[in-house]
């Protein structure tokens, strides 16, 4: 078991299940933004973008402030970047690894017929 | 400034495979088996790779996106005992940065038919990931990873 506390990734991985949300991740890995020019390229309402926002701040992923009648928003890279992440990643390469060692194991196997390999 | 920080973590992966433990052990210690299926990224070019195995031996390979940042592993094989067990010591650099250092230990099973591969790694994972190549970079990789792994938890 990894010996961190899997929540904040849990609500990282919602945040992202969503295709709005990645594209405004996305927009947000390139520089700070407002709401409105977050809100352009999406064809929703304003309202329907800040609740989306909402989700990304709640999950870590993003931070806002509101400056005057603007409120900006930016990446929050340490979400993304902790050594947890890095963690969660080594694993997971693992898992693919030992799965195409299976798939090795398989291909290579001198007593199956040959019309089962690969 | 890099923020310094070393984070512990112990995870373990089983797998039972289809084959007999000579043959999961035969894909672990030679050259051709291992390149073959273990390498994270196969589409990345190779710079630089030895692999001496035996105690004592050093396994050390240079890889990464062609222009990009280089990713590099060096191991030592610490013990090795036939198709039963292997444990190295690695360490793990982006560029210059050490990420992490780790050990890790194969344990092969026999098991009704087949093998049981049962992986234990033990590590310590370092600052220097934080920065690597600037926040653009560090959150697409991020992304992508995220992306892969939302994939594989749909999957199973």
């Amino acid at each position: 078991m990894l010996n961190y506390q899997a929540a904040p990734l849990d609500l990282a991985f919602q945040a992202l299940a969503d295709p709005t949300r990645r594209l405004m991740v996305e927009r947000l890995s390139r520089g700070p933004a407002s709401v409105s020019e977050l809100a352009q390229p999406l064809e929703m309402t304003l309202s329907a973008v800040v609740q989306h926002l909402a989700v990304l701040e709640a999950s870590g992923l993003v931070r806002s402030e509101k400056v005057g009648r603007v409120r900006t928003c930016r990446i929050e890279p340490t979400a993304l970047h902790s050594a947890e992440r890095w963690i969660s990643e080594r694993r997971a390469s693992w898992e693919r690894r030992l799965d195409r060692l299976g798939t090795f194991l398989a291909d290579t196997d001198p007593t199956s017929e040959p019309r089962r390999r690969k | 400034m890099t923020v310094r920080n070393a984070k512990h973590a112990t995870f373990t992966i089983e797998r039972v495979y289809p084959a007999s433990p000579a043959r999961v052990f035969a894909a672990w210690s030679s050259k051709e088996a291992k390149t073959a299926w273990a390498y994270c990224h196969p589409e990345w070019p190779v710079s630089d790779h030895v692999f001496d195995f035996r105690e004592g031996g050093r396994e050390h390979l240079v890889t990464g996106p062609a222009g990009g940042t280089r990713h590099v592993f060096d191991a030592v094989f610490h013990d090795i005992v036939p198709d039963q067990r292997i444990v190295y010591a690695y360490d793990m650099h982006l560029d210059e940065r050490r990420i992490s250092i780790s050990l890790a230990t194969l344990e092969f099973f026999a098991v009704a038919g087949g093998t049981r591969l049962v992986l234990t790694e033990q590590g310590v994972f370092l600052d220097g990931y934080d920065d690597i190549a600037g926040r653009e970079e560090g959150t697409r990789i991020g992304l992508d990873n995220l992306e892969r792994q939302l994939k594989q938890q749909r999957a199973a």
